[in-house]
C-alpha cells in the first residue's frame, strides 16, 4: 500500500515562505494569485494491506514525527 | 559542577560549548555522540548549536527521536539541568521538553550578528548571576529562531515569569512571539535560548555578557 503525507502549516500560523512565493507570482505576472501556503509532500512504501491499520499508523507517524502539531496540520491519501 | 555536551551529526556549536564550559568550570565536559543510550552522572546536559542531521524535516526533528534523548528526558524529569543553545533549542521544543516552536525567521534570512537581550527573569539557575532587566548581547546564527506558541501557552510562560530572556526593544531578529528569545520549562531545570551565550565568555572573542548563564549554573549546581 502506498500513502502520501500532506504536512502544511496550521491556518493562522505566518508562513513567510508562502508569501513570498505568492509576491514571486504576483511579479512574474499572475495578478490573480491570492493567498499562498506551502507545505511538504512525504510518501511512504507501507507492507500493511489493512486500510484501517495503515491509516491509525500512519497517524501515529505523523503525530510522533512527520509533523509539529504545534504549528501544523496533516493530511493521509491511501492508494493500494 | 559536572557538565556534559551531546553531539549530534551536524552539530556545530559542540566544541564552543565544551570550550566555554572547561573554561568557566575547569573540568572538561562529557562529550556524548547522539547514538549512546546513557549520560553520565553530571548536573548539567548542554545541547549545542548546529544543523543537526542537516535540519531533514525540520530543524531539531530527527535529533529529537536520536537514543540519547531518552535518556535526556529522563534526566531532565529528575531535575538535571538541560541547556539547549539554538538548534539544541529546536530540539527541545520538538521533543517536548520545552512548549511552542521555533519557525522559519519572519524575513527569510539567515540571521548572523550580535543582538541585545533584556535578562527578563533572575529566578533561575542559569541567570540568577545577572540582574533583572539587565541588557546583554549575545551573537545569534539561525534561520529558524521565530519562536511561536498560541496565546494561552505565551500568557502562561509570561505569568509564571518562564520568559527568561527577551529580544531588546527593536533588535527582534526573527519574529518571535513577544520578543521572546529563551524560555524555560515548568520545573525550570531547561532552558532553551537561540543566541550563542557560549560564545561570549571571553574578551578575545567579543564579550564576556554570556559568563553570567555559566556562573549562575556553577553557584547553583555546584
Amino acid at each position: 500500500m502506498k500513502a502520501r503525507v500532506f504536512v502544511t502549516l496550521k491556518n493562522g500560523v505566518l508562513d513567510p515562505q508562502g508569501k513570498a512565493i505568492g509576491n514571486a507570482l504576483h511579479g512574474l505576472g499572475f495578478g490573480a494569485v491570492g493567498d499562498v501556503r506551502q507545505g511538504k509532500v512525504i510518501d511512504i512504501e507501507l507492507t500493511e494491506r489493512n486500510e484501517d491499520k495503515a491509516r491509525a499508523s500512519l497517524k501515529d507517524m505523523c503525530e510522533k514525527l512527520l509533523a509539529n502539531t504545534v504549528i501544523e496540520k496533516y493530511e493521509i491519501e491511501l492508494r493500494p | 559542577m559536572k557538565s556534559a555536551v551531546v553531539v549530534f551529526p551536524a552539530s556545530n556549536c559542540d566544541r564552543d560549548a565544551q570550550v566555554a564550559l572547561e573554561a568557566m568550570t575547569g573540568k572538561k565536559p562529557h562529550m556524548i555522540w547522539h547514538g549512546d543510550s546513557e549520560m553520565p552522572d553530571v548536573d548539567l546536559i548542554v545541547l549545542p548549536g548546529g544543523f543537526s542531521y542537516g535540519d531533514y524535516l525540520r530543524c531539531g526533528a530527527m535529533a529529537s527521536q536520536s537514543r540519547i534523548m531518552r535518556d535526556v528526558k529522563a534526566k531532565a524529569d529528575k531535575g538535571v539541568a538541560v541547556l539547549g543553545i539554538c538548534n539544541g533549542f529546536q530540539v527541545l521544543t520538538e521533543s517536548g521538553l520545552l512548549p511552542g516552536a521555533l519557525m522559519r525567521n519572519a524575513d527569510l534570512k539567515f540571521v548572523c550578528r550580535p543582538v541585545g537581550l533584556e535578562v527578563n527573569e533572575t529566578q533561575s539557575a542559569f541567570t540568577r548571576k545577572y540582574e533583572h532587566g539587565q541588557r546583554v548581547t549575545f551573537p545569534v546564527a539561525h534561520g529558524d529562531g521565530n519562536y511561536f506558541a498560541d496565546d494561552e501557552t505565551l500568557d502562561r510562560l509570561e505569568g509564571e515569569g518562564r520568559v527568561v530572556f527577551r529580544y531588546a526593544g527593536g533588535e527582534n531578529p526573527n519574529g518571535s512571539a513577544r520578543n521572546i528569545a529563551g524560555i524555560l520549562n515548568e520545573k525550570r531545570n531547561v532552558l532553551g535560548l537561540m543566541p550563542h551565550p557560549e560564545r561570549v565568555v571571553d574578551p578575545l572573542l567579543g564579550g564576556t555578557d554570556g559568563r553570567g548563564v555559566f556562573e549562575s549554573l556553577i553557584e547553583a549546581l555546584s
